[in-house]
């Protein structure tokens, strides 16, 4: 009690310091505005998932404000007709709306220039049944992208597929992995000049992960590179100047692993990816390690739990970094990467944002990997911070997992301080919006599993809600000040992406099912609407043919944190979904699976 | 024509009587690609017990194949789709098990020609390549794994997925596989599949027990293997021990003929 209660006065009293620091932020001249590629004049339409390359999520459209987001009301909805996870995001180009299911992964294009938004077409992949029995975590799709009258999207069953977006027609369709071997693809692709960047889930079977990139008019792969092994495959070469001594070397990818354990490393590439067009890179995160465990793999275990930035026409690593070496905890590192420019100590810098499942938000240099900041955004004791001369992440001894040890108490839990949930930047307020969970864990007791016939032990991983009894929030975060400006607390972890507009309105949704619309300057609660389910995907907004602002959002509960609903998971088994399961047994009383798009405008 | 109204209605009884006496179905969650344990030919041991298991209950086996990974039970037992896993660690959590109708051991899988190695603590593993059966990650893998790390011998050891690759013809074999073609000195699998992948090879292998160890902090290397039916169904569970303790005979010779690697308690099947 006592301790909680500790917890509770530190999380009243932090709003309050950091709205001083907000208003100092506002005043200085030089506060970070976003890369000139992602600043143009806003064209009301909404083309990939985090909005542009810069990954912002941020929408200049500003007729819904903080005065009138009360008066919000349901445009049209659309059922999608699974009733899996839905994490994608509702994409609008010329008039159009298009949305990929959960598995099936079925793309629908509506017209808006239509009453009610009817379906124009829609393209059925029909992926391998058997895909879902391969997918960890829920048969969830993070959507689609679109380029140069092309609509890009990744299948379960390991194909990248690409769509004529005015007939729906298939222009070709690309084999990128293999089911049998554990690979299926989760990802939104990215899409870069004339090329498409996918990569890989599935590190818990085996996979060694990668990345690549495909041509966007042949579907030729372009390039492929490995997250382990030696440099030829991690393609690796001459020009890779990573910042820390600790990514120097040669075939590291090998050597900070013991003998061969790489080939089946993990590090796959399920997440964000974000390109600059002016560098010509390409970033993205890589996964944790596996399948081995933390005791089997002595090293750094590169390039596992970390980024890369890559030349986005060769593939060959500029640098990289990682976020967690040696991870423990199941601590990807996949998360967003946004693309702002700041003024950092007197001197211009390029950087990119990242909000890592270990707890700290990452400020590097992003054309040199140097880390100028990290500073946590959720309550963290499995480490004490990062060594900014080194870059390494500084463990706390106690809070690490064994077989057979009962270890109570590790914050934050695997999904982190933050999963796959994309965050939002506002060069109006300077700040991001980080929705994020509040999660931790105890290791504890071994029983006796059983899988192909096997009989395997473990510790059970049990998930729950982090001090202050909360499961998520979506703070309000001055990455200058390295400061929590407010944060929201939320039941259940915030499993949605954030959106922020130019109205200073910030919208997401929880896992209950409402969609919330908060002052972007002071978190209060504007509006909010509850949907049929609990909303795991990513808001966004566009302009209608009618000249209105419309706000777009997926209802339909899953992924990771939902799977207990979703997959009509036993609450009796807190160990299922990978322990997620203890730390989610109430969502079942508050939600029901779904799949339905809500569309949203004033009157 | 009023005189074949009742004859007709004799025929229909007995035709619904026959239907009823047949319609007693054995629903078998199952992996149709896992030998030696199931496989959609019905040339797993499994298989053949569950066979057996039928014969006793008056019921015919049916099927519902489903891989063996992670939301098995789920998808299978637990989503009432079949009633019956015959293979199920005893005393697993997610289900109901049956008294256990074998026990195994962890097996060294080893040239004939190869020492033979005596524990984990044996000083030859820290010379030896050695092949283990992977799982998943962090504090979820076999107990070999989780022993070897224990005693720091990392550098010689390589995984082998327990999913292999499920476009072939068993998954699971190239772990022992390894052993016979010389690509690892020793593997470290699980009883029944030790057995049965070993007894397939060319060259000659033996197969000795992972002896318990007295190491603090050891997982144990020896599991009863049980029958599964779902929580609730307590009498059916009761049913299965009383068919597997009247087809004990049997169900030994089918485990013997598949090389499945004994260590039953003295006295527990009794």
């Amino acid at each position: 009690m006592l301790q909680k209660s500790r917890w509770m006065a530190l999380l009243a009293s932090a709003p309050l310091c950091a709205l001083a620091t907000f208003s100092l932020a506002q005043d200085e001249a030089g506060k970070p505005v976003p890369p000139p590629f992602a600043a143009g004049p806003e064209d009301g339409q909404w083309t990939m998932p985090a909005k542009n390359v810069a990954s912002t999520r941020y929408s200049d459209l500003g007729e819904i404000t903080t005065d009138n987001a009360k008066n919000l009301k349901v445009a049209f909805t659309f059922s999608l007709g699974y009733n899996k996870g839905q994490e994608a995001a509702p994409l609008v180009i010329d008039n159009m709306m298009y949305i990929v299911s959960s598995y099936p992964n079925v793309l629908y294009a509506l017209d808006l220039t239509k009453p009610g938004a009817p379906l124009k077409w829609k393209y059925e992949p029909k992926p391998a049944a058997a895909s879902q029995g391969v997918a960890c975590c829920d048969v969830v799709n993070r959507g689609a992208a679109y380029a140069n009258g092309k609509l890009f999207f990744n299948t379960l069953d390991d194909f990248t597929i690409a769509i004529d977006a005015k007939t729906g027609k298939e222009a070709w369709r690309t084999k990128m992995g293999d089911i049998n071997k554990g690979e299926t693809m989760t990802m939104a692709p990215l899409v870069m000049k004339d090329k498409v960047f996918v990569g890989d889930s599935g590190g818990e079977m085996g996979v060694r992960g990668w990345a690549a990139v495909l041509d966007q008019n042949t579907g030729n792969i372009v390039w492929r590179a490995y997250s382990t092994g030696p440099d030829s495959e991690a393609l690796i070469g001459a020009d890779f100047k990573p910042f820390y001594d600790s990514d120097k070397g040669k075939d590291l990818g090998v050597s900070s692993w013991p003998a061969d354990a790489w080939r089946q490393g993990g590090g796959t590439v399920w997440g964000w990816a974000s390109y600059d067009p002016d560098l010509n890179l390409v970033y993205y995160g890589t996964a944790n390690p596996g399948p081995w465990n933390a005791d089997m793999r002595p090293g750094d275990n590169k390039w596992t739990s970390g980024i890369f930035a890559r030349d986005a026409d060769s593939g060959q690593a500029r640098w990289f970094y990682q976020f967690s070496p040696h991870d423990i905890f199941d601590h990807d590192g996949v998360n967003e990467n946004i693309l702002v420019d700041i003024q950092w100590k007197g001197q211009s810098r390029k950087v990119l944002l990242h909000p890592d499942r270990n707890g700290y938000l990452y400020m590097i240099d992003r054309s040199n990997g140097e880390v100028l900041s990290a500073n946590a955004f959720d309550y963290i004791n499995s480490s004490t911070g990062v060594d900014l001369k080194t870059g390494r992440l500084q463990y706390v001894k106690e809070k690490e997992t064994k077989p057979n040890e009962v270890v109570r108490d590790i914050c934050p839990a695997p999904p982190g301080a933050k999963d796959w949930q994309p965050t939002s930047f506002s060069p109006k307020t300077g700040l991001l919006y980080i929705p994020h969970n509040h999660l931790c864990m105890d290791m504890e007791e071994v029983e006796v599993g059983y899988i192909e016939g096997t009989p395997y032990v473990g510790a059970n991983v049990h998930m729950k809600p982090g001090p202050g009894g909360h499961r998520g929030a979506v703070s309000a975060f001055d990455f200058m000040a390295g400061k929590e400006v407010w944060s929201v607390k939320e039941n259940f972890p915030a499993w949605s992406g954030a959106l922020a507009t130019g109205g200073n309105v910030v919208f997401y949704g929880t896992m209950e099912g409402w969609f919330k619309a908060l002052d972007a300057k002071t978190g209060a609660l504007l509006w909010q609407f509850k949907t049929g389910s609990g909303i795991i995907s990513q808001p966004t907004t566009y302009k209608g043919p009618d000249g209105k602002q419309y706000l777009a959002v997926l209802s339909g509960v899953g992924g990771w944190a939902g799977a207990i609903v979703s997959g009509q998971l036993d609450k009796r088994d807190g160990t299922s979904a990978l322990g997620f399961v203890n730390a989610m047994k109430d969502l079942p009383d508050v939600t029901t699976p779904g799949g339905e798009l809500y569309v949203f405008s004033l009157p | 024509m009023s005189s074949a109204f009742p004859r007709l209605a004799v025929i229909a009884l007995l035709v619904c009587g026959t239907a009823a006496a047949e319609a007693r179905e054995l629903r078998v969650c199952a992996d149709p690609n896992n030998r030696p344990f199931s496989a959609e030919d019905g040339s797993g041991m499994e298989n053949k017990i569950a066979e057996l298991i039928g014969e006793e209950l008056g019921a015919k086996v049916r099927y519902t194949w489903f891989a063996q990974r992670r939301g098995f039970l789920r998808n299978t037992l637990n989503a009432g789709n079949c009633d019956l896993v015959p293979g199920i660690p005893a005393k697993m959590e997610m289900l109901r098990t049956t008294r256990a109708y074998y026990r195994s051991s962890y097996m060294f899988v080893r040239k004939e020609s190869t020492p033979k190695i005596e524990s984990l603590d044996d000083p030859a593993l820290k010379r030896m390549k050695i092949g283990v059966q992977l799982i998943g990650k962090d504090a979820t893998n076999t107990p070999p794994v989780h022993a070897l790390a224990h005693r720091g011998i990392t550098q010689n050891v390589r995984g082998f997925m327990v999913y292999g690759d499920y476009e072939s013809v068993d998954p699971v074999s190239p772990v022992v596989e390894a052993v016979a073609s010389g690509g690892i000195d020793v593997a470290i699998v699980w009883g029944p599949q030790a057995g049965y992948f070993a007894a397939k090879q060319k060259v000659k292998l033996a197969i000795d027990p992972v002896p318990p160890s007295g190491l603090d902090g050891d997982p144990p290397m020896r599991f009863g293997i049980a029958m599964g039916v779902r929580k609730s169904d307590s009498d059916f569970a009761a049913e299965i021990d009383r068919a597997l303790a009247a087809r004990r005979a049997d169900i030994d010779a089918i485990l013997a003929a598949y090389h499945v690697p004994r260590f039953d308690e003295p006295g527990a099947q009794k």
